[in-house]
């Protein structure tokens, strides 16, 4: 992740998003799922998006694949900004192109993958598909034998047989381990985890989350988790971006953020992760109140309906909208409470709780 | 499978006897409740008791009802013999009985009347299936558009007008106005062609009517199926839409619609009573009319056992069709 908010289009990164604004309109008003979002990701590294439902975080997931323009009943969302994947921007790029891509250079794991998988149709049949969609060239006999060499990769035993099986007569982990093969069949240097394990047992979802790392060591891709779940991005991410209301309020190294977290939306967060590591509380301490309206996002800070320190800003908070500042060197926040204060409060009230 | 397949048909041949069982306790009922003679329907007003008697006595009506049931049954699988003495009549396997009308068997009857209803059927099932689940396609992929506004009102319109509207201006307009189409119904097997023009109208506006429902269903499965995931996994692989659209997503849309297909069918032989009327075909419906009229007994029982016969085979059909469809359905 870059130092600052603007870097120079020079330097661009592998993945580059900015001020990624992405509007759906609609019968009670414009929805702004997207509001302002800019961040940078490397091959080989992973990015976490964490926020909570309706925070944008799929949104943006959903617009980098160009899957917006598609994935809605309602009228065309109204997206602006720019996507730079590799020194393209797809925001203006044309929508065969950015097809052609789909798959290829990104591919996606969606969260139920019982859902996520044709029924009518074989898990290899699905992954042929895929394969064959970005190698015309490739015979069937060939796209089967990469499938089942997928398949196998992502560690489904007897993959030659069970590449005729349909989604239903798997379990859900194997599900989703077909998903991820799936996604994996054409190399793809992004690879956006949109809540991988959600829909999976506990059980299932370390091993899931094992096999995204091992997997993003071997072919070196860049991958965006999206995820309510802290504990997700804590095994996975080198990065973290908390989304709030459509914007980006913190991010910096995963380490940072969990260690000396600025915004008090993340305090929230972290606040209401379940840990075994520490002693036992009495309750988990949930974040107050309900996430936003995005279509009447609140004045200012649009966190400050349920910031227990809105009053702490002198009325800043509810008049003037927080900029993504720098913390720390890597680390920034939007908040309005200075950095001093920041540090105390959480040094004196949140982290003895955590 | 064989054994669902085997289980089933045990089945449709269990239907069978019920619809066979409940029709001849109705229509053999009836008459003696109201005191009417199934005899007398035989020989006429002015036949004489002996000539009643022998009637009764060669066509079984004097033996109890349970018997005569064993006699139609046996009949219709091994044929049967009316035996009078020296008048003596062999009526063939399978034996659906004796007109009272015409005094001629009735099974030859029937199948001579139901060509007329597979020939209306064959033609308009196309039809209806193509172009109705077609414009339902086309309505749900420009949904909220003119062309959707318009074609779902045409659909409205078809599944509100009756068909003895439709048929009758179709006939005024097209068979006598303008002349184009024949208005009589000429045997595929005397002559193909005329055959042909003879059904246009009858198919056309069938069609019509059915085409309406299907255009309806097809498009709101689509709108559902378009929402599903899979359709979104389907456009994150980078296929191209007409893919998206023509293969993940119609293959999941013509699931409820084979349904309602073979359901449509098999009560399609079976008669269409407002169709054959309208058009001036003489099908099982008709025939179904003119022997409740004239209580002609043993036609009402052939005509119940045919459009019995057909509606449970369709629905046999679509679903052993459902598990070649849909993977997860499992046929035990």
């Amino acid at each position: 992740m870059s130092n600052t908010d603007q870097p120079n289009l020079a330097d661009k990164s592998f993945l580059s998003v900015r001020d990624l604004k992405v509007h759906f309109p609609t019968d009670d008003g414009l929805v702004k799922s997207v509001n302002g979002l800019s961040f940078d990701l490397e091959r080989g590294k992973t990015l976490g998006i964490v926020g909570e439902s309706g925070s944008g975080k799929s949104v943006t997931s959903l617009s980098i694949m160009g899957l917006h323009r598609t994935g809605t009943k309602r009228g065309a969302p109204r997206i602006s900004g720019e996507i730079w994947l590799d020194g393209e921007d797809l925001v203006a790029a044309d929508p065969d192109r950015v097809r052609k891509l789909r798959g290829q250079k990104m591919a996606m794991i969606f969260q139920d993958p019982l859902t996520a998988m044709h029924p009518y149709y074989t898990v290899g049949a699905q992954i042929v598909e895929g394969y064959r969609a970005h190698h015309p060239g490739a015979s069937k006999k060939e796209a089967r034998k990469r499938a089942v060499e997928m398949l196998d990769r992502v560690g489904i035993p007897q993959p030659d047989r069970r590449v005729d099986n349909y989604p239903h007569e798997f379990s859900g982990g194997m599900r989703q381990r077909a998903m991820i093969a799936m996604a994996l069949v054409n190399d793809p240097s992004l690879l956006i985890a949109d809540e991988p394990t959600t829909a999976l047992d506990v059980t299932v979802q370390a091993q899931i989350l094992d096999l995204i790392r091992d997997l993003q060591k071997e072919f070196g891709s860049a991958v965006i988790i999206i995820t309510h779940d802290l504990g997700v991005v804590a095994e996975l991410a080198d990065d973290i971006l908390v989304m709030y209301g459509g914007k980006p309020v913190e991010r910096g190294p995963a380490a940072t953020i969990f260690e000396s977290p600025e915004h008090p939306y993340t305090w929230g967060l972290l606040g209401s992760m379940p840990r075994l590591d520490r002693e036992l509380q009495d309750r988990l301490i949930p974040v107050k109140g309900t996430p936003p309206s995005l279509i009447n996002v609140p004045s200012g800070c649009a966190f400050h309906p349920r910031c227990p320190y809105a009053e702490l800003t002198g009325g800043r908070s509810t008049s003037e909208v927080p900029a993504l500042a720098e913390a720390a060197p890597r680390h920034h926040a939007a908040c309005h409470l200075p950095i001093a204060e920041r540090h105390r409060i959480f040094t004196e009230e949140i982290a003895p709780r955590l | 499978m064989l054994v669902y397949l085997f289980r089933r048909l045990v089945n449709v041949v269990f239907m069978l006897l019920v619809v066979a069982a409940v029709t001849f306790g109705i229509f053999f009922m009836v008459p003696k409740l109201t005191g009417t003679d199934p005899a007398m329907l035989y020989v006429g007003k002015i036949a004489d008791k002996v000539a009643v008697e022998g009637i009764r006595h060669k066509m079984g009506l004097d033996k109890s009802i349970i018997e005569q049931f064993w006699l139609f049954l046996k009949g219709v699988f091994v044929g049967r013999d009316y035996n009078a003495g020296t008048d003596m009549t062999h009526c063939a396997a399978p034996c659906l009985g004796y007109s009272f009308k015409t005094e001629r068997e009735v099974w030859p009857l029937l199948l001579n009347r139901v060509g007329v209803d597979f020939s209306l059927a064959a033609g308009a099932c196309v039809l209806w299936l193509v172009f109705g689940t077609a414009t339902g396609v086309v309505s749900a992929l420009r949904r909220g558009t003119a062309l959707d506004r318009l074609t779902m009102s045409v659909a409205l319109a078809g599944v509100s007008l009756p068909i003895y509207f439709t048929g009758l201006v179709a006939l005024a307009v097209f068979g006598h106005q303008l002349g184009w189409f024949p208005i009589n119904y000429t045997d595929l097997t005397d002559d193909p062609l005329a055959w042909f023009e003879g059904l246009v109208l009858p198919w056309v506006t069938l069609a019509f009517l059915y085409a309406a429902t299907y255009a309806r269903l097809s498009r709101a499965t689509l709108l559902d199926v378009l929402g599903e995931d899979y359709i979104r996994t389907a456009r994150a692989k980078g296929l191209k839409e007409p893919v998206v659209i023509g293969k993940h997503a119609m293959r999941s849309t013509l699931t409820p619609i084979l349904t309602i297909f073979g359901m449509d069918l098999g009560g399609l032989l079976g008669g269409a009573v407002l169709t054959e009327k309208t058009f001036n075909l003489r099908g099982l419906g008709y025939e179904a009319v003119t022997s409740i009229q004239s209580s002609d007994l043993p036609v009402i029982m052939g005509v119940t056992l045919f459009a019995a016969f057909f509606i449970v085979m369709a629905n046999l059909v679509v679903d052993l069709l459902y598990a070649v469809v849909d993977p997860r359905v499992r046929l035990t």
